[in-house]
């Protein structure tokens, strides 16, 4: 069960160039496309650990999203809490919300689960539009404060609006989560987390407090993405709730579903990939989502398991197909 | 206006939505059951079918209430349009994006659903343009008077069509050959292919006759509303699919039953609470149905797979 660790140089070749690129290619709007990019992937990191490792189907993980964006927003328009501080209340807010879906959503599986998490998503999102004597209603919160940061013999340095600074800044998140995710994985917690994944009465009998697990796999999921959320608000300085709706859920889903189910390295693809097709894309001007709805049926189509989906659990999964055909419904 | 003509109101008005959620709730409905597979792009195969009932107005230059033969003809060829169209798009999407993922792992299914969602919002998109479009009132606007309560000619044929459909629908799936082999192969997809009925053929034809209905639930939308939009799919989508969830999924008189339910439901938290949660409050009940009473409430079958 345990994996090889994977080669780590192509883990620190792929940063230095990550950290390397937008000095040599030095091009606002693609350090742009990219920063956008790189966020999704600290996304998809995140929903990676419900839905590849533990196997819970979420569709409403943008609400995570927003709750970490309105909790820093919030606490830095009317407490003045800097980015730096307002992060942790972000995460911590986002990961308790992540376990208070779990606790109720712990009773339903597979699809209905996938449901419960989608009306979650929507009530977030509907509720923070609705809700306009705290939240601004759809119009927002406006003027966020970006972060700043004190360098030693240099002074006050401020992010502001260009993209390069929380380019750097994602991507050190990104190599935090990463390692976090990969280490995880390896873990106890993370054998425990493939176990309820390939069969949740087989790893309850052997002894693993599902309920538990599933909990902590849901408030790790929330944490990542309340920690992106505030970022998310610091870069762009005023968040609507637009910014959240469901397509956002579905497309970190398919982020990560495209790299390849509980794939570290595949959800980062899959977020780069998705995340700067629609800027490749560019060219075909309107014909350009269309497009992009048609390559994403032709990837599932010819890669079902994914661009870095593991055999393993692809074969798992195949395994698992027919089993539960023979088993008749409950 | 009493409080009990204001429930009535309500209900007429929640019963008239409703019809359009059941409608389109079958498809969800009846696919699952099949393959056990959520459809994700049905909502948009809904909207489509508004597109394709407007275009065939506009192509006949109605814009005006018709009467006698326009009614008899007019309509009718309207609605087949869309239905056929319909059908086709989901015998379309079946064969060439859902069928080769069959045997695949099921998130797969999912993305390329949300592909095709994609796909077809653009497309229409392209074709029609992204604003509202007018949707004529083709339908005489004659008002009934019962008690207070004020009911339209439109929502009239609304309600007898879905409950035409929906009849129609039942006597197929109970007693026809078709329906035999379609209720088979939810049961046991392997076992039909061994007793020789051809399971391909039947989830084909699942998709066409839960496309034809969406087709006909977008006709209903665009005359009750009069604006049609390339977005309403996925709200439209949204509703369906917790009315096919109330009912229990798999199950066509829960779908039927769960769309009714939900429309007056909503009809009355609009009335009563505030339309600004009326989302919210189809959404709450979904979420709640589906913690205390997961298989809705006809529901024999429990989504308990990986």
């Amino acid at each position: 069960m345990i994996k090889r660790p994977p080669p780590s140089f192509l883990w620190i070749s792929t940063l230095a160039v990550a950290i390397v690129f937008p000095l040599v290619h030095q091009d606002s709007y693609v350090t742009e496309v990219l920063t956008s990019a790189f966020l999704y992937a600290l996304l998809a990191l995140g929903l990676n650990i419900v839905v590849g490792f533990t196997g819970l189907l979420h569709l409403g993980y943008a609400a995570f999203f927003a709750i970490g964006a309105y909790t820093y927003a919030l606490l830095n328009l009317h407490f003045h809490f800097s980015f730096w501080v307002g992060l942790f209340p972000a995460a911590v807010v986002a990961g308790l919300f992540g376990v208070a879906l779990g606790i109720p959503a712990i009773r339903v599986r597979g699809d209905y689960l996938a449901i419960v998490t989608l009306g979650f998503g929507e009530i977030v999102r509907i509720a923070f539009t609705n809700l306009d004597r705290w939240t601004g209603g759809p119009n927002g919160l406006l003027g966020i404060a970006h972060p700043t940061l004190w360098i030693p013999g240099w002074g006050l340095y401020d992010f502001g609006v260009a993209s390069l600074p929380y380019y750097y800044l994602v991507v050190g998140v990104m190599v935090l989560v990463t390692a976090a995710c990969l280490r995880m994985s390896r873990s106890r917690v993370g054998r425990a987390w493939a176990a309820i994944r390939e069969d949740e009465l087989a790893a309850a009998c052997s002894g693993i407090d599902t309920f538990q697990l599933k909990l902590l796999a849901q408030g790790c999921g929330g944490t990542v993405a309340g920690i992106a959320g505030a970022i998310f608000a610091a870069k762009q300085g005023t968040i609507t709730p637009d910014s959240f709706d469901f397509i956002l859920s579905v497309m970190i889903l398919a982020m990560v579903v495209l790299g390849g189910l509980g794939s570290v390295p595949g959800a980062i693809l899959g977020a780069v990939v998705l995340g700067t097709l629609p800027e490749l894309l560019r060219g075909f001007e309107q014909y350009r989502m269309l497009l992009f709805g048609l390559v994403m049926i032709f990837m599932m189509r010819l890669r079902p398991q994914g661009l870095l989906g593991s055999v393993q659990i692809r074969r798992e999964l195949l395994a698992k197909k027919s089993e539960t055909d023979d088993a008749s419904p409950s | 206006m009493t409080v009990w003509q204001l429930f009535f109101q309500q209900l007429a008005n929640g019963l008239t939505i409703g019809a359009i959620y059941a409608l389109i709730a079958l498809g969800y409905t009846m696919v699952y059951g099949v393959i056990q597979l959520i459809n994700f792009a049905h909502g948009e195969i809904f909207m489509v079918g508004s597109y394709l009932a407007l275009s065939v107005l506009l192509l006949l230059g109605i814009s005006q209430p018709v009467t006698g033969l326009g009614l008899l003809v007019q309509l009718p060829l309207c609605v087949g349009v869309a239905m056929i169209g319909c059908g086709l798009l989901g015998f379309g999407i079946e064969r060439l994006a859902y069928r080769p993922l069959r045997q695949v792992q099921r998130l797969a299914a999912l993305i390329t659903a949300i592909g095709i969602s994609f796909f077809l919002q653009n497309a229409v998109m392209l074709i029609y343009g992204a604003t509202d479009r007018r949707f004529p009132a083709v339908i005489p606007s004659i008002r009934f008077e019962i008690g207070g309560v004020t009911v339209t000619c439109l929502q009239l044929i609304i309600w007898t069509s879905s409950a035409l459909l929906m009849i129609t629908l039942q006597i197929l799936v109970m007693s026809t050959r078709l329906g035999k082999a379609m209720r088979a192969t939810a049961q046991d997809p392997k076992a039909c292919q061994l007793l020789g009925i051809p399971v391909n053929r039947i989830i084909a034809i699942t998709f066409i006759i839960g496309s034809s209905f969406a087709a006909v639930g977008g006709m209903l939308f665009g005359l009750y509303y009069n604006t049609i939009n390339f977005h309403d799919g996925y709200m439209m989508g949204l509703k369906a699919f917790t009315a096919a969830v109330l009912g229990g999924i798999g199950n066509i008189p829960g779908a039927m039953i769960g769309g009714v339910v939900l429309g007056v439901l909503e009809g009355l938290g609009a009335g009563y609470l505030s339309s600004q949660w009326k989302n919210v409050f189809a959404l709450v009940v979904l979420i709640g149905i589906l913690l205390f009473r997961p298989t809705g409430l006809l529901g024999e079958r429990v989504a308990d797979r990986p």
